[in-house]
C-alpha cells in the first residue's frame, strides 16, 4: 500500500456518544533540572569529555556531538538509586584524580592521546573488578536499579560506559547518523542483503 | 426509556468488553459501554505513537519516582514512559498479595487491548475434554464444535495473520498471509522437522497484526514498526479502538461512559435478574444507577469477579454467583519466563528489514499424541531470532574508534524463546473481597492468593530442557536455557474466577456464559475460563463473546430474559 492510499485510512472514528468527563492524561515526569540535581555546566562539559572518549567523532559523529553528557545527567540524576547517583559522583572525581597522577594536570587539559590511555587503564580495570564481582554486562543495562532490589555495584567507570553507550545510540544522531533508522519501515524482510560495513539498525 | 435505561450494559471496554458492545450494538440493542479509567480516542490520543528514545526526557527510562509509585508494574518491563499512565495507578487503586501476584492493569478505555501481546490462537478439540477426561476441575459444559464458527468470525473480522500449518494441536482459522519468518527461523524448522520427525513444528506466530488492509473499517496493513503499545494510528493491529468500538459506534447504538466504576450489578431476588448497575463517577464520585435488560461483565477475569463478589450480599454473602462457592476460585494464568537461547552460526550475508511485531510459534508437543510426562498439560514456545544490534558483548573492543565501530555493525545471529505453559485450576488459588483496605473510592479492594503448583513446576524443568534440546538438534551454538523469577500474573493471562460448567452446584457460569443464579448477566472476559489452555487466551474471549451476545439476543428476543 502506497504512502497516500495508508493516509486515507488514517481517519478518526466518528459518531461517538460520550457522558461524563474529557481525557485526563498522567503526564510523564519531565526531566530534574541539571542545577538542581547538582551538574554545572562545567559538569556537562566535562561528561561530554569523557563519552567522546569512549565514542569519538570518527567519520560520523561522537558522542560530544550528540550532547551525551546532558543525558548522563539527566539519568544520574532522576534514574539512578542512590548509591549509583553516589559513586558516579564518586567516579567524576576519581578520574580526575588519575589524570592528576598520571599526567599532572585535570581530565579536561590532556590531549586525546592521553585521555585515551586514562580512559583504556579505567576500562581494563573495570572488567577486571566485574569479572571478580561477578558483574556481567552491567554496561548494556538500562539505568537504574529497582529499590527494593539492591544489586553489588560494578567498577564506577563502567556506569560512565554504561551511559555514554545508552545516551548516544538512543539519540537522534547516534540513531539516525551513526546507524541506520527507518521510521516507517511498511514490510519485513528477513532475508535481506547484508555487507560487511553496513550499518546496524537503531531500533 | 429514561436516560438511565438502556437495553444492555457492557462493563469494561477491553477485547471482550469492545466485543460485546459491537456484537449487541449490531443487533439493535441501545447499549451502555462503562469504562473506570479515561478515554483514549482512536489515532488522536496516542500521543507517544510517533516518538522515539530521543522524544522522551529519559530516553523511555523510568525514574526512580515512577518506580516508586508503581511498586507492581515495576517488576518487569512495563513501566517506561512511552507506556506511562495506560496502566493503573497503583495508590488510587491497590490491592493486596497473600502471595506475590503481578497484576498488570489498563484502567482506560480500550484497556489492554492496547497494550496486548496480540498472539492470537485457538484452543483444540481437546482442551475442552481435558478437564473431563483427567478429572481437573470440571469439565467445560461446550466442546471446540461449538465455538468454531464463533473463532471463525471474530478472526475475519479482528484480522489475524497466520499460516494454515494443519496441525491437530493448533487449529488453524481464518488467516490473512502470515507475518514472515526470517532465514535463520525457517532452517531452524527445517532442522526441528528433521530431528523430531515431524512432532515438534516451528511455525509463523499468528498475530492480530494485519498483513491486509481492512479498508471497510479505515485499517491499514501492519507497518512493521513494533510499537503497536503506544496504540497504532494505522490500526495495524487489532485492538477495541481500532476494530470493534468504530463499528459499535456506526449503529449509533453506543453509548460509551468513561471515568464509571461499577461498584454493584443490581439484582431483583424476585425475577432472579439483575436490573442494571450501580457505578461510582471516578471523578467527582457521584452515585448513579443505570438500569438494563442484560449485563455483560468484560471488566477483566479479577475485577469481574471482584464486581460479582461486591454485588447481591444481602441475598448471598459471597455476592452474585457464589452460591456454587467457586466465584473468586480457581484463578489461572499462563506461567512462562522459562526457556532458552542461543547463538547461530552464519547467515553473515543476511540481515533484516522492518521490525516485526511478533515471531515463531512452537505449538505444544507434550502429552500430545503418544507423548505422556508426569505432569498434565503442555506448552508452547514464543520467539524469534535476529542479529545483535548495538547492544552486544564488547568486552574486547576496549573503548574508543574501534568500540565504536564495533557496536555500529550488527553482530551475530541469535535465538530465543520462551515457553508459556497451561497451569490447573486449583480451588485454592482465589481472589477474594479485603475489606480493611479501600481504594480512592471507598471500595473494598481484590486480596490475591495464586501460587503455581507441583504440575506447573514439573512442567518448567521441561520447558527449558526442551528448549534447549531442540536448539542443540538444531545445531545451534552456545545453548543457554534460562527459568527467571516467574510470579503468578506476569502473564497477564488471568483466567477462570467465574468458571463455566454443567452444574450449578460447580460452576459459576453456564454453557452460554450466563451466571446460574441471575440469567440476563453474561460473563465472557477471562473469567469464564474453566481451564487455561497453553495458547494466549484473548482470541477465545473474542468468540465466547460474540457466541453469548447472538444468544443472549435470541433469548432476549423469546421473552426469556
Amino acid at each position: 500500500m502506497d504512502r497516500r492510499e495508508l493516509l486515507k485510512f488514517i481517519g478518526a472514528a466518528t459518531g461517538a456518544a460520550f457522558v461524563g468527563n474529557a481525557l485526563a492524561w498522567t503526564p510523564v515526569p519531565s526531566a530534574t533540572p541539571l542545577k538542581a540535581a547538582g551538574f554545572s555546566a562545567e559538569d556537562l562539559a566535562y561528561l561530554n569529555d569523557i563519552a567522546d572518549c569512549i565514542i569519538p567523532r570518527t567519520d560520523t559523529p561522537g558522542a560530544k556531538d550528540a550532547d551525551v553528557g546532558r543525558i548522563m545527567a539527566i539519568w544520574v540524576a532522576d534514574c539512578y538509586l542512590p548509591a549509583e547517583q553516589a559513586l558516579f559522583k564518586q567516579g567524576m572525581t576519581q578520574i580526575n584524580s588519575e589524570a592528576q597522577s598520571r599526567f599532572g594536570k585535570p581530565f579536561l587539559l590532556l590531549d586525546n592521546a592521553q585521555r585515551h590511555s586514562l580512559l583504556s587503564g579505567l576500562n581494563e580495570a573495570a572488567y577486571q573488578y566485574n569479572r571478580e564481582n561477578q558483574i556481567d554486562h552491567w554496561e548494556l543495562g538500562r539505568p537504574g536499579g529497582r529499590p527494593d532490589q539492591p544489586r553489588p555495584l560494578p567498577h564506577y567507570f563502567t556506569l560512565f560506559k554504561q551511559l555514554t553507550l545508552l545516551g548516544f545510540f538512543t539519540s537522534e544522531i547516534g540513531a539516525t547518523k551513526v546507524l541506520r533508522y527507518v521510521a516507517v519501515p511498511g514490510r519485513y524482510d528477513g532475508e535481506f542483503p547484508y555487507q560487511k560495513g553496513d550499518k546496524a539498525w537503531a531500533t | 426509556m429514561s436516560v438511565n435505561e438502556y437495553d444492555a450494559i457492557v462493563v469494561g471496554s477491553g477485547i471482550s468488553g469492545g466485543w460485546a458492545a459491537k456484537e449487541l450494538c449490531e443487533k439493535g440493542l441501545k447499549v451502555l459501554m462503562l469504562e473506570r479509567g479515561q478515554n483514549i480516542e482512536h489515532i488522536k490520543d496516542y500521543k507517544n505513537a510517533h516518538k522515539e528514545a530521543w522524544d522522551y526526557p529519559h530516553r523511555d527510562v523510568p525514574t526512580q519516582q515512577m518506580k516508586l509509585d508503581y511498586p507492581v508494574i515495576r517488576r518487569d518491563y512495563p513501566l517506561n514512559e512511552s507506556t506511562f499512565g495506560m496502566w493503573a495507578n497503583e495508590k488510587d487503586a491497590p490491592y493486596t498479595e497473600d502471595k506475590r501476584f503481578d497484576w498488570f492493569r489498563g484502567y482506560h478505555v480500550g484497556g489492554r487491548s492496547l497494550l496486548w501481546g496480540r498472539q492470537s490462537y485457538r484452543l483444540n478439540p481437546e482442551d475442552f475434554q481435558a478437564n473431563g477426561k483427567e478429572g481437573i476441575a470440571v469439565d467445560w459444559p461446550i466442546r471446540y464444535e461449538d465455538v468454531a464458527p464463533w473463532y471463525d468470525y471474530v478472526e475475519r473480522f479482528a484480522g489475524i495473520s497466520g499460516n494454515r500449518d494443519g496441525l491437530d494441536v493448533l487449529p488453524d482459522g481464518q488467516f490473512q498471509a502470515p507475518i514472515p519468518l526470517n532465514c535463520v527461523e525457517k532452517d531452524v524448522a527445517a532442522r526441528l522437522q528433521k530431528a523430531f520427525k515431524g512432532t515438534r513444528h516451528l511455525i509463523n506466530s499468528r498475530s492480530a497484526n494485519m498483513t491486509e488492509p481492512k479498508p471497510e473499517q479505515g485499517r491499514a496493513n501492519c507497518q512493521y514498526r513494533n510499537k503497536c503499545w503506544l496504540g497504532c494510528p494505522f490500526g495495524g493491529y487489532f485492538s477495541t479502538q481500532s476494530a470493534t468500538l468504530p463499528a459499535a459506534m456506526k449503529t449509533g447504538n453506543l453509548t460509551l461512559r468513561p471515568f464509571s466504576i461499577v461498584s454493584k450489578v443490581l439484582y431483583d431476588k424476585d425475577k432472579k435478574r439483575a436490573t442494571g448497575v450501580e457505578i461510582i463517577d471516578a471523578q467527582t464520585n457521584q452515585v448513579i444507577e443505570y438500569k438494563s435488560k442484560i449485563v455483560f461483565l468484560n471488566a477483566s477475569a479479577l475485577n469481574t469477579a471482584w464486581l460479582l463478589m461486591n454485588s447481591a450480599t444481602d441475598i448471598w454473602e459471597g455476592g452474585l454467583g457464589s452460591s456454587s462457592g467457586e466465584l473468586g476460585h480457581n484463578v489461572m494464568d499462563h506461567h512462562f519466563r522459562v526457556g532458552a537461547s542461543a547463538d547461530v552460526e552464519g547467515y553473515l550475508d543476511k540481515y533484516t528489514f522492518g521490525r516485526r511485531p511478533a515471531g515463531f510459534y512452537i505449538p505444544r508437543f507434550r502429552n500430545w499424541h503418544n507423548d505422556k510426562r508426569d505432569y498434565l498439560r503442555g506448552f508452547g514456545y514464543q520467539g524469534s531470532a535476529g542479529r545483535q544490534g548495538w547492544q552486544k558483548d564488547i568486552a574486547e573492543l576496549g573503548i574508543g574508534a574501534t568500540l565504536k565501530a564495533g557496536m555500529t555493525e550488527p553482530g551475530h545471529w541469535g535465538i530465543g524463546m520462551s515457553a508459556f505453559g497451561e497451569m490447573l485450576p486449583y480451588h485454592e488459588n482465589r481472589v477474594y473481597l479485603n475489606h480493611q483496605v479501600k481504594d480512592k473510592w471507598g471500595l473494598p479492594v481484590l486480596a490475591i492468593d495464586v501460587e503455581i503448583k507441583a504440575n506447573e513446576l514439573a512442567m518448567r524443568k521441561d520447558m527449558q530442557q526442551d528448549a534447549m534440546e531442540m536448539f542443540e538438534a538444531a545445531g545451534l551454538k552456545n545453548v543457554r536455557g534460562y527459568d527467571s523469577d516467574y510470579a503468578p500474573g506476569m502473564g497477564i493471562h488471568e483466567m477462570g474466577t467465574a468458571r463455566m460448567g454443567r452444574d450449578p452446584k460447580t460452576s459459576v457460569l453456564n454453557k452460554h456464559n450466563q451466571v446460574w443464579d441471575a440469567l440476563n448477566v453474561f460473563v465472557t472476559d477471562g473469567a469464564c475460563m474453566t481451564s487455561a489452555s497453553c495458547v494466549n487466551p484473548s482470541l477465545t474471549y473474542m468468540a465466547l463473546t460474540a457466541r453469548a451476545a447472538d444468544y443472549a439476543v435470541a433469548e432476549l428476543k423469546r421473552g426469556n430474559l
